[in-house]
């Protein structure tokens, strides 16, 4: 047993340590990206496929503030998608008050991470957004 | 038989969109075909292939409505495209006439969808687990759902006409409200609608917020509902009665297409290029633009919906949908009326059967049956509807010459 506390990413293409950032899947021969799996790409159909980092900073081309959620989701919340160097990404604008006010279209954000919790195994759940920069 | 290259409505109709408490699916499926068939002035004898759409009841939609109105061992198609699938069906039943496997055919939407709630929120929630075990295409520890952007359809709407602001400029919460206002108002005059008040911007703006920039109103309604249609090819309507020939509806492009890759289609759904592509081969089948256009239902599904498909369908130039809306075009006075029934906020989207519902108000219209809410005039419309995943389904209609 480590005395460590264990740490999970929330998904998988959210890579932890010294300076959290995503990752992507990319089309060797077109460049596309996928954070998840595909038989082919669905861009050029071919089928070679490597790791990229994301860059953590970006901006914030759509939003909306939920109010009204599925079961057990906390609301309201800020759902956003923010072009980080030209890949879009999905991700909840956190660290600022879910309005109007404090959100808004083309505003610059970066990568945040925070803890969801801990398992009964001592694992510490770390989920991820973007925060104003 | 041979293929055919003209389609025409024969006969059309839409049930009254609301609360049906004391009708299931079936019977509402099988009200719509009876009012369809005799619109048409044909019986199920007549019909070679029927397609039909359900989404939310147990399968086999087709096969239980022709329990209902005549069982003739024709083939049947059930097919699913989410809020496309109405459109799929119509254009299934189409493309059995085009290809001369049978001379008439007929299409049927429907759904249950009263008290419905919230769509795209799934029905159980995920319990966050004890132990943290990846799962899932994103090997996700615990629900993504409202912890990396939302699936709802209020959500995921309203970012699309955030989008559509980023990109262009010029839309507010104001804007989307305004949208909204206008198809509330129209659907006074829509008896079948499942509301018929008209609501002020303002009023919409307080009502309870889904998700900004769309409160209630601006959502489509959950209703039940359901539409049906007969088809016929060129051929055949001539050996058909005068009466049924100067009713009879042309489709002048019938067109569906799916989402073709985009750099963020698996971010956000791309509803805007499947929609631009569907607009641009209908125009090309049927021969016209959208200047020849008297009349357009759209889907808006969400007030913010409404405003990118003014620009998807070409009802304006590149980037000007804001413009249009505010020069007063869309309105059922303007110079290029869109959703004079009140549309999917107002009249009520019962999922399935929206993707004919629509035809029959563009219908009514060409075939000057409309009403208070005529659309004076009226020769060609256009009606589309979009399913997210992504399907999008065009069809043109043109008056009768006869």
């Amino acid at each position: 047993m480590s005395d460590v506390a264990q740490q999970v990413p929330l998904v998988n293409y959210l890579v932890l340590g010294e300076t959290p950032h995503l990752v992507a899947h990319e089309c060797t021969a077109c460049g596309a990206r996928y954070f998840d799996r595909r038989n082919a790409c669905a861009s050029c159909f071919k089928t070679e496929f490597h790791e990229v980092d994301i860059p953590n900073e970006g901006t914030l081309r759509a939003f909306t503030i939920v109010s009204q959620a599925g079961p057990g989701i906390k609301v309201p919340f800020v759902a956003g998608v923010v072009d980080c160097g030209g890949t879009s990404v999905r991700g909840n604008i956190i660290n600022t008050e879910p309005d109007p006010e404090h959100v808004t279209l083309g505003m610059a954000v970066r990568l945040a991470t925070y803890s969801m919790g801990t398992d009964d195994n001592g694992t510490e759940a770390i989920g991820f957004g973007y925060e104003p920069a | 038989m041979s293929a055919t290259d003209e389609i025409w409505i024969l006969g059309i109709n839409m049930t009254k969109f609301g609360k049906h408490p004391d009708l299931d699916t079936v019977d509402l499926g099988a009200q719509a075909i009876m009012a369809a068939l005799a619109d048409a002035g044909v019986t199920m004898a007549d019909i070679g292939v029927f397609a039909a759409g359900n989404l939310l009841g147990g399968g086999g939609i087709g096969q239980q409505l022709q329990k209902q109105v005549g069982q003739t061992g024709i083939p049947v198609y059930n097919v699913s495209n989410a809020c496309a699938t109405g459109a799929t069906a119509l254009r299934t039943a189409i493309m059995a006439v085009k290809a001369g496997e049978c001379d008439m055919g007929l299409a049927c939407g429907v759904e249950k969808l009263a008290g419905a709630g919230l769509l795209g929120a799934g029905g159980v929630p995920r319990s966050d687990a004890k132990v943290y075990n990846p799962s899932g295409r994103y090997g996700a520890v615990a629900g993504i759902d409202g912890r990396i952007g939302t699936n709802t359809m209020p959500g995921v709407f309203a970012q699309v006409g955030m989008e559509y602001g980023h990109k262009y400029g010029g839309t507010s919460f104001e804007l989307f409200a305004k949208i909204s206002e206008k198809n509330h108002s129209h659907s006074t005059l829509n008896p079948l609608a499942t509301y018929t008040k008209a609501m002020s911007a303002e009023q919409i703006m307080n009502d309870v917020m889904i998700a900004y920039p769309n409160t209630r109103p601006m959502c489509s309604a959950n209703c039940d509902g359901a539409a049906a249609a007969v088809v016929v090819s060129g051929e055949k309507l001539k050996t058909l009665s005068l009466e049924q020939q100067r009713r009879a509806v042309k489709v002048s492009a019938s067109v569906l297409t799916s989402d073709p890759w985009q750099e963020a289609c698996q971010v956000l759904p791309d509803v805007n290029t499947l929609t631009k592509n569907a607009a641009k081969q209908a125009y090309e089948q049927a021969g016209v633009g959208p200047e020849d256009l008297d009349l357009v239902e759209l889907h808006d599904c969400f007030a913010t919906a409404e405003l990118v498909h003014y620009d998807n369908l070409g009802l304006c130039e590149e980037g000007g949908a804001v413009d249009f809306f505010q020069s007063g075009a869309p309105w059922r006075d303007g110079r290029l009326p869109v959703n004079v029934s009140g549309g999917l906020q107002s009249k009520g989207h019962p999922i399935s059967a929206t993707g004919i519902a629509n035809i029959w108000e563009v219908c009514q219209h060409l075939r000057n049956e409309c009403g208070d809410r005529q659309i004076e005039g009226a020769k060609v419309g256009l009606a589309h509807v979009i399913g997210l995943g992504s399907a999008c389904g065009i069809h043109i209609l043109e008056k009768s010459a006869a």
